[in-house]
């Protein structure tokens, strides 16, 4: 029996291998040849040239090979194993592309591809730095070629089902068919996939000892996209979690969201601490190790959780492709750790700290809290594993842990995101100090007043601890948002005076010329209203109840009827529902319908939140089975406080990032004619642009 | 006198006792979220909402009696322990070697702050011994000139909105 598309992905993965092996070693010989100046039987630079051809044809090669697993999904392929256990023939034409990453040897593929698609994209562009950008590409072969191998010889897409042919397949997880959970996974992937790129470039930049910070300015758009990526794939995995596991709440510091959250933090700390190589030439070896750190830790992510070292209720794709992960990390770190030996002393930082109270110390601190909150989560991550070595007693690291430890380094955080802006470079003077902060400090002290007056009085509660830490949280958002709303009426208000204009035509103009700034500060506003919603989270309520025809749940000011519940059917599920009205005294607000399915080909059961969110809070129900002896529903309702604040601070994240992105209004150039030579040296150090004049 | 006077110690003691005592559903629902159910969902004990779950309603009911029966905290969380082993607890919390995943993230915190702390000031030393001759303020005086000139001669703080390109347009 032959099997053309399963065949020609199989092929196409195998050409992509040959072709990234060719672009790796092509690629060193003729860099080495270039840096010695030895002679090869071709121009080095023509083997240059022809290792960049061949990363560009591996992407074509991996895309075959991502068509053809799409392609067998769709035709309903189930010679093929992995669409066998992944898809069935009623699944949504949706879900089936979804497929192509719901399983381990699918999501591999996708890994592969967007390396090769990033990969692709850094070919293209290589004319920014001919010769750095070869160093990269030369690296992202080399990654390439492990998941290439893993995806030839240690997981295959394409392996063909043993037995006869089977009519239907055995379907996708019901927890994977949401919405949701076709954009999620890719742009976690992107994120994860994509820090590769901001890694090769510094490993590159370190073998070539590249000289100065211009491979910084290369890759901060890719480091930013990157995180960007990665902040929207958290964010949606919370909100998938939110609004499928019906559990009520959206982390649960599961090693999976754990795994992605790593890389988050190092990668954060990165974007931070490479302004002050940018801006001051410090911190290079620091830098260099972060974004090294990065990459690493999304392999470490991978490698925690499809290697059954931790378990996860999250992990779809358990295997022994551990040990390859494992061997890969310790690969990666070698050459890592060689690399910043035999060339460390080109990274000697140009100028020192001269004052604990500057812009710089604020990074420094900024970047310690990230590394111990990496560190912490990662620690807890393992301690099951630690603590099953020590004494044989598995132990589980669930979020009371989580949240005891790391809730006030969240707190010191948001303390940090506004003080750190308010600083300036080099040093900073008392009085200046105290005009910067004077504002914050007293929008905290009345927050919390005010918090206090209108009843948030968190140690008259039993769980105090959470009330607490909630309204020392508004209180800091609160002083963050007046720092950074001061500090850019304040720039708008200098930009009117200069320009005539009104106050909102200069502040788009002030944005205009630092799109980099205040896009960051746009940045920060959405990570404190993200907190302020998490903060929310302190004063959860929620009621379980059997409920028959007219029976009603009251939960705070709120009153749940149930109307009716019923069963409906079609080829893909069967499912149980009730529908709900939601009245606030007399008045009716909303029906609601949680769901309960049960998925024929998986034989599983999934639920639907039913959710009605408004900006204080959500009402949140879960339809959570029914009682086998009176057949009624068991309805759990949950109130959730300012959860939408959550989306709304990643949407202005979003927003934020898109701003820094954008080119910003530069002046025309003006000649500088420095008379005084001293002047003219230093001159030459502090390049006037509106970032840093 | 003194009998009388001791009687209405005893009385206000055991009222402030009982005014700090909580309810046993408050107890419950406290002691619920340390633990985690054992069916493999991996979820709180009282956040578990599988119905039909064959683990999760016999530990909530254990809970409830343990907590009826008057046990302390520690006599509900050991009995978990004893039936399930310590992987019903949702956080580490029995003591010896549990206690350094609580301790180090905090040392860690503490010995960080501190090495930065101690870096920056060793850095603003050998900054200042390496310029000696230039006081900070005197160097931070130079260094505004600087920045005026530039200003100045750049003539940044006239721009006017003319002087802007898009980068993109060139």
């Amino acid at each position: 029996m032959s099997h053309p598309m399963p065949t020609f992905g199989t092929f196409s993965l195998l050409l992509a291998l040959a072709l990234c092996v060719y672009t790796l070693f092509a690629g060193a010989l003729a860099l080495r040849a270039l840096a010695t100046g030895r002679a090869l039987a071709i121009s080095p630079e023509r083997l240059r040239e022809t290792a960049r051809r061949a990363g560009i044809a591996s992407f074509i090669a991996v895309t075959c090979a991502a068509f053809a697993l799409v392609w067998a999904s769709f035709t309903n392929d189930y010679s093929v194993d992995y669409i066998l256990h992944h898809t069935n023939r009623a699944l949504h034409p949706a879900y089936k592309f979804s497929a192509l990453w719901s399983g381990q040897e699918g999501s591999l593929l996708l890994w592969a591809w967007l390396l090769a698609a990033y990969g692709f994209v850094l070919r293209l562009r290589h004319k920014v730095d001919v010769t750095l950008s070869a160093y990269a590409s030369t690296i992202l072969a080399g990654i390439q070629i492990f998941f290439l191998l893993l995806l030839n010889f240690a997981a295959p897409p394409f392996s063909i089902a043993q037995g006869p042919l089977a009519r239907d397949g055995f379907g996708l997880n019901p927890l994977l068919q949401y919405p949701e959970m076709i954009i999620h996974p890719p742009m976690l992937y992107l994120g994860y996939v994509g820090f590769s790129v901001p890694f090769a470039f510094a490993l590159g930049a370190l073998m070539m000892r590249y000289p100065g910070e211009k491979w910084i300015h290369i890759t901060r758009r890719w480091t930013m996209v990157t995180w960007l990526f990665l902040t929207c794939g958290i964010c949606l995995g919370m909100h998938w979690a939110y609004a499928v596991l019906g559990w009520g709440g959206y982390w649960g510091w599961d090693p999976v969201e754990n795994a992605s959250f790593l890389p988050w933090l190092t990668g954060t700390a990165f974007l931070h601490s490479v302004m002050m190589q940018e801006k001051r030439g410090m911190m290079k070896a620091w830098n260099v190790w972060l974004i090294f750190a990065t990459f690493m830790l999304s392999i470490l992510g991978t490698l925690l959780t499809r290697s059954g070292i931790v378990s996860s209720v999250h992990a779809f794709a358990q295997s022994s492709i551990g040990s390859w992960f494992t061997t890969f990390l310790i690969i990666i770190f070698v050459v890592c750790l060689f690399t910043y030996f035999y060339q460390r002393d080109h990274l000697k930082a140009e100028n020192k700290l001269e004052s604990l109270v500057s812009r710089e110390s604020s990074f420094l601190f900024n970047n310690l809290i990230l590394l111990v909150a990496c560190f912490t989560v990662l620690f807890g991550t393992l301690w099951p594993v630690i603590s099953e070595f020590y004494d044989g007693s598995k132990v589980t690291m669930g979020p009371p842990y989580f949240n005891r430890v790391m809730v006030p380094v969240g707190l010191f955080l948001i303390l940090l995101t506004g003080v750190g802006p308010l600083l300036p470079w080099r040093s900073t003077s008392l009085r200046a100090i105290r005009r910067n902060f004077i504002l914050p400090c007293v929008a905290i002290v009345v927050t919390a007043i005010a918090l206090m007056l209108f009843g948030v009085r968190p140690w008259q509660d039993d769980e105090a601890a959470g009330g607490i830490y909630a309204l020392l949280c508004f209180s800091f958002s609160a002083g963050v948002i007046t720092a950074i709303t001061s500090e850019f009426l304040r720039g708008a208000g200098v930009a009117r005076t200069q320009s005539g204009k009104n106050l909102l035509l200069s502040a788009i103009t002030l944005v205009r010329r630092n799109t980099r700034r205040y896009g960051g500060y746009l940045i920060h506003f959405g990570v404190v209203v993200m907190f302020i919603g998490l903060a929310g989270s302190a004063f959860n309520q929620s009621k379980e109840m059997e409920m028959g025809f007219g029976d009603s749940i009251q939960l705070g000011n709120l009153k749940i009827v149930c109307q009716s519940f019923s069963q409906d059917s079609n080829p893909n599920y069967d499912s149980d529902f009730a529908l709900l009205d939601v009245y606030r005294g007399a008045k009716k607000i909303t029906q609601l319908t949680p769901e309960r399915r049960f998925y024929t080909a998986s034989q599983t059961t999934s639920t639907m939140v039913a959710i009605h969110s408004t900006l204080a809070r959500d009402i949140y129900i879960v339809f959570e089975g029914r009682n086998p002896e009176t057949d009624r529903p068991i309805i759990k309702v949950f109130l959730n406080p300012l959860v939408n604040w959550i989306w709304i601070g990643v949407f202005i994240v979003i927003i934020g990032t898109g701003i820094a992105l954008t080119p910003p209004l530069l002046p025309i150039a003006r000649r500088v004619e420095a008379t005084d030579p001293q002047l003219e040296t230093q001159t030459s150090k502090l390049v006037p642009t509106p970032a840093n004049v | 006198m003194s009998n009388r006077l001791l009687q209405t110690l005893a009385i206000c003691l055991v009222a402030i006792a009982m005014l700090g005592a909580t309810s046993p559903d408050t107890r419950v629902e406290h002691l619920g979220h340390k633990l985690v159910c054992q069916c493999g969902c991996g979820q709180i004990l009282l956040e578990c909402n599988h119905v039909g779950c064959p683990v999760s309603p016999v530990m909530i009911d254990e809970l409830k009696s343990q907590v009826a029966g008057g046990a302390t905290d520690t006599g509900v969380l050991n009995f978990f322990i004893a039936k399930y082993g310590p992987i019903a607890l949702a956080a580490p919390m029995r003591g010896g070697f549990d206690n350094v995943a609580w301790i180090v993230p905090i040392a860690v915190l503490i010995l960080a702050t501190f090495g930065v702390a101690l870096v920056v000031l060793f850095w603003k030393r050998r900054n200042d011994n390496m310029n000696p001759a230039i006081a900070d303020h005197a160097r931070l005086k130079t260094d505004d000139a600087i920045q005026n000139r530039i200003r100045r001669d750049t003539n940044y703080d006239n721009w006017s909105d003319s002087d802007f390109r898009d980068r993109s347009d060139k």
